[in-house]
């Protein structure tokens, strides 16, 4: 068991990268399932600002998984395949999807919050630990924060609409 | 998880194992930190009512501390089937352990829509072996 958080190994960080691609696989795979699951009906129902949010998240996330699965193939590693992850979710999708479109948002909004405060975390368990990487740790720094910028973004955009609709 | 949490799913652990009170010396090795750090710890969880201490005996979770102790392991459980099951992490035991304390709850609330995890979880986890009853350790490694 470890106490405290720090990444102390190569190891340690290409696995927690991994874990960042499978949350962002996780959050586009669910954003178009989100809107495959729809009838007819229901998507011409479908407001233009969620069903715009929905693919601006799914683009989003793609953007950020090719920028983490940059610094997993400098550690030499590999990524998780977004098909396997796809799979996965379509498997468990039936079990955790959401009732109506404001249980689309609000999975929406903890896909946002969950990735932020994966970042967040990662990030300060970077600055806390020592270790050298094989990568420059510099590189790796301002990526994930670019990344959780845009994460808190996200965060933003999400509650606006929510609130617009309340 | 936080440090707090990881020394409650310490003490639900080593309670199990001993079906009585959890000895320090038995929580220091778990949590792999000095006896004097574990007195501090449990003096601190008893302050907020999540543990009752006996001296010489050792520590004992109350019902909010029970609680608190089952959602951490709950997490530690997704951790280590996400690892073992979708990573396919043939170490997935050693690497939990030391990737538990940056994977926050909603983090594995996440991982939790992509994995199978058993109703009964987690009085399905296995103290002694450190993993779920029904986790497939025949997983390959991804490496």
């Amino acid at each position: 068991m470890s106490l405290g958080q720090r990444v102390a190994s190569d190891r340690e960080l290409t696995r927690l990268l991994q874990i960042g691609v499978v949350l962002e696989e996780v959050v586009e795979a669910r954003a178009n399932r989100h809107i495959e699951s729809m009838s007819e009906e229901e998507r011409a129902a479908l407001d233009e600002e969620i069903r715009d949010l929905l693919e601006d998240a799914a683009a989003e996330s793609a953007d950020h998984r090719a920028r983490l699965e940059e610094l997993i193939d400098d550690l030499d590693a590999d990524t998780v395949g977004y098909e396997e992850i796809e799979a996965l979710v379509r498997e468990h999708y039936a079990a955790t999807s959401p009732e109506d479109f404001d249980g689309v948002l609000y999975d929406q909004l903890c896909n946002e919050e969950t990735a932020y405060k994966f970042y967040d975390d990662l990030i300060t368990a970077i600055e806390e630990g020592e270790a050298e990487f094989g990568i420059d740790r510099d590189r790796v720094l301002s990526t994930l924060r670019r990344i959780r910028a845009e994460e808190e973004e996200g965060v933003e955009e999400v509650t606006g609409i929510m609130e617009r609709r309340e | 998880m936080n440090t707090a949490d990881q020394y409650l799913k310490a003490i639900y652990l080593a309670e199990r194992m001993a079906d009585g009170p959890a000895a320090t010396g038995e929580l220091a090795e778990l949590l792999g930190v000095s006896p004097a750090s574990v007195n501090e710890m449990v003096g601190k969880l008893e302050e907020r009512g999540l543990v009752e201490h006996e001296k010489y005996k050792g520590a004992t979770l109350t019902d909010e501390g029970s609680d608190r102790a089952r959602e951490a392991l709950r997490n530690y459980c997704i951790i280590e089937r996400f690892l073992a099951n979708v990573l396919e992490v043939e170490e997935f035991r050693d690497e939990a352990r030391a990737l538990e304390s940056v994977i926050d709850d909603t983090v594995a609330e996440r991982l939790d829509t992509i994995i199978d995890r058993r109703s009964e979880c987690p009085d399905c986890f296995d103290a002694e072996a450190d993993a779920c009853v029904y986790l497939d350790v025949e997983a390959g490694s991804a490496d």
